[in-house]
């Protein structure tokens, strides 16, 4: 069965099926609050059963546009489609979409089994269905011990799972997650990242969550959408967003990298060449809309640079200079260099040995490489 | 016995209330209490004291033995009495309503406003308390009495064509009250209302609520620690109150407050008076005594 499900996750890319109707759909939505405009213009399609994240700094309009889903703000201009239906006016109350907020938002006079119920019994639903309902959501999350328990008798991890249950228990069609990991702990929250992979999974929702964590975004989702000032900059799955960013602030947001400022000199069998202002060459691959002579950045994550005392034989992509500063981070070790012309570079070797004989260290003259497939051009 | 002293200082925080407490309110109920059990007499004071210190100890016992609950048993067979009490009650009762019904939306339209704006408005509740209690009362007369504002207003304005008498009845009782003991309700209604999480009733809504059901499911039971703060801060003055039934009721307006003054003042029969207050004191333990549990159950809640 799980084997099953994790072949149907692999295939899953709807977005790439021409064909394929989305679930919810932003139309040109804007978002004005007075002369502050927090969502500009944005469209966007998300698909059923989709693990959608929305990813960004704080104040770059991707919680606004959840409101938005919600029914908590009304758009500036534009719609806000579900399954079809355009929702804008339709108040929260009414649409079938539920949200767990960030501050769990539990009804604290209501003990856990009433917050569960609470949605249900608002919709009218039988006495002994709401009871099954609510034991099957206390399972779920697995607080079936806590039923009795007013929200402040519970730990953050606890409220957290009651506000998961208590938002499911509708079987909404969407359900919306504002930075719900937010209040744990490290621990705790990647256990519960994996956790709501899997109800996501087993249930079926379409499910859309707003994060600023990049580690959490693509622990969870299928697709990543990265936010700046109230646009979408990227929509892609995490591989790619990680590995193929389009732009210098996607590649900067998610993880660390490495830019070095170049004109485009021309590409050669999809190889393409880049020259440095101190007449160096730098060679990548990938495709990047510019004519010769223009500005261009070549990107390479630090994990992907290579380090050594000894100059590497191949001599593509090639730095030199001294190792700055050294941070032992257990996994890996992340060195900082400085380049003869004053620029640092940083780059990770991963720990794979408990002992290496003469490691590299401060002061050490230093070269750093990557093959051209391994870095990437931007032109944005 | 320096160690001893420090002792005594060092939990001079503890004693200290109790200190307060024993010389401000429990001395002059005892007194009150003992007066109480005395008969009057025309002398000063007017009344022959039950008790007196200079007898020492074995005189105190013959003392304790004279004493008489005559007044007590005085006030139980003349209906004014019971009769003044059970209309105080009543009175303080419907008041506490009204203002209840009138503090709340009033306290929530605050607790509402945007946030620049609500020092503003908690001023303006709070204003009145710069001017004398008795001036705003005697205010009420102006605007009360037959040729007031209220009534030339209304002349004016053609709703009525005949003065109303409102002065002197118990409804001008019931407006100074309202009017008076407002701020009471309004200010811990709230204190909790603008505390309260506003994304809860975005949850509310979220879950199927519509903005009255989310009021009533949400607002107003969380409420209800500052509703229970405000009805018990004005119920319980409310009984006592001497001056606004005076000074704005009729004859017929019944208030223990208003018939203990005329016992001591006009009837000059302390003892009989100190029963009364006693017996008020009685009425009002259990409400008091309610209110500290729920205040204290609130601040554990708080905590």
């Amino acid at each position: 069965m799980n084997k099953q499900v994790a072949s149907f996750r692999r295939s899953f890319q709807p977005w790439d099926d021409i064909d394929a109707t989305p679930f919810i759909e932003f139309r040109n939505v804007t978002k004005r609050y007075g002369a502050v405009t927090a969502v500009n213009d944005l469209s966007l399609k998300i698909f059923e059963r989709e693990f959608f994240a929305l990813l960004g700094p704080s104040g770059c309009g991707k919680t606004t546009l959840m409101r938005m889903l919600a029914g908590f703000e009304e758009v500036s201009a534009g719609s806000v489609l579900l399954a079809g239906n355009d929702l804008v006016g339709v108040p929260p109350y009414r649409r079938p979409v539920n949200m767990m907020f960030q501050s769990y938002a539990l009804f604290p006079h209501m003990s856990v089994e009433k917050n569960i119920a609470f949605g249900l019994k608002q919709e009218g639903m039988a006495k002994a269905d709401i009871a099954a309902r609510v034991s099957k959501m206390l399972e779920l999350v697995k607080m079936e011990a806590f039923a009795k328990r007013k929200p402040d008798q519970l730990s953050g991890g606890q409220r957290q799972r009651v506000a998961l249950a208590r938002s499911l228990a509708k079987q909404p069609k969407v359900l919306l997650l504002d930075e719900p990991l937010g209040a744990l702990d490290r621990k705790l929250r990647e256990e519960t990242q994996f956790e709501l992979v899997d109800l996501q999974e087993n249930l079926g929702i379409t499910f859309m969550i707003v994060t600023h964590d990049q580690q959490e975004a693509m622990t969870v989702a299928d697709r990543i959408a990265v936010m700046d000032h109230g646009r979408i900059v990227q929509t892609a799955p995490p591989t790619e967003i990680y590995e193929r960013p389009q732009s210098r602030y996607v590649a900067d947001f998610l993880g660390d990298i490495n830019l070095v400022e170049a004109t485009f000199a021309g590409t050669t069998k999809g190889t393409v060449s880049l020259e440095t202002s101190q007449g160096g060459t730098l060679k990548t691959v990938g495709d990047v809309s510019a004519t010769k002579g223009d500005v261009v950045w070549f990107a390479v994550r630090p994990e992907k640079l290579e380090i050594s005392r000894t100059k590497p034989a191949s001599g593509d992509n090639l730095f030199f200079g001294e190792v700055w500063d050294i941070a032992y981070l257990g996994d890996q070790t992340a060195y900082r260099v400085k380049l003869d012309n004053g620029i640092f570079v940083k780059a990770s070797v991963l720990n794979t040995r408990v002992d290496v004989d003469n490691p590299i260290t401060w002061e050490d003259r230093v070269w750093l490489s990557c093959a051209p497939d391994a870095a990437m051009v931007l032109s944005a | 016995m320096k160690a001893v002293w420090n002792g005594v200082v060092s939990r001079s925080v503890i004693w200290l209330p109790y200190l307060w407490l024993l010389i401000f309110f429990l001395a002059p109920f005892v007194m009150v209490a003992k007066l109480s059990l005395s008969e009057p007499a025309i002398s000063i004071p007017p009344y022959n004291p039950v008790l007196t210190l200079a007898e020492g100890p074995a005189g105190w016992w013959a003392d304790i033995k004279r004493f008489s609950l005559e007044n007590y048993v005085f006030i139980t067979q003349d209906s004014l009495y019971w009769r003044s009490y059970l209309s105080s009650v009543w009175i303080a009762f419907v008041s506490t309503f009204l203002a209840l019904l009138i503090g709340y939306p009033l306290a929530y339209g605050m607790a509402r406003a945007p946030r620049t704006l609500r020092p503003l408005l908690l001023m303006l509740v709070i204003l009145p308390f710069w001017t004398s209690f008795l001036i705003r009362v005697y205010a009420w007369i102006g605007i009360l009495k037959k040729e007031g504002l209220l009534n030339q207003f209304l002349l004016w304005a053609h709703v009525i064509t005949e003065p109303l008498t409102i002065l002197n009845t118990t409804t001008a009782v019931y407006v100074g009250i309202v009017y008076s003991y407002l701020p009471f309700m309004v200010l811990p209604l709230y204190a909790n209302l603008e505390r309260q999480d506003l994304t809860l009733l975005e949850a509310a809504s979220d879950l199927g609520c519509t903005r009255t059901q989310a009021f009533w499911k949400i607002t107003w039971p969380l409420s209800l620690p500052g509703v229970l703060a405000g009805c018990f801060l004005v119920f319980i003055p409310v009984v006592g109150e001497f001056v606004i039934p005076s000074l704005l009721g009729g004859a017929d307006t019944l208030m223990i407050g208003r018939t203990l003054f005329d016992e001591f003042f006009l009837n000059r029969d302390w003892p009989v008076s100190s029963a009364v207050a006693v017996i008020l004191l009685l009425i009002l333990v259990v409400p008091i005594m309610l209110f500290q549990r729920s205040e204290a159950r609130s601040r554990e809640a708080a905590s």
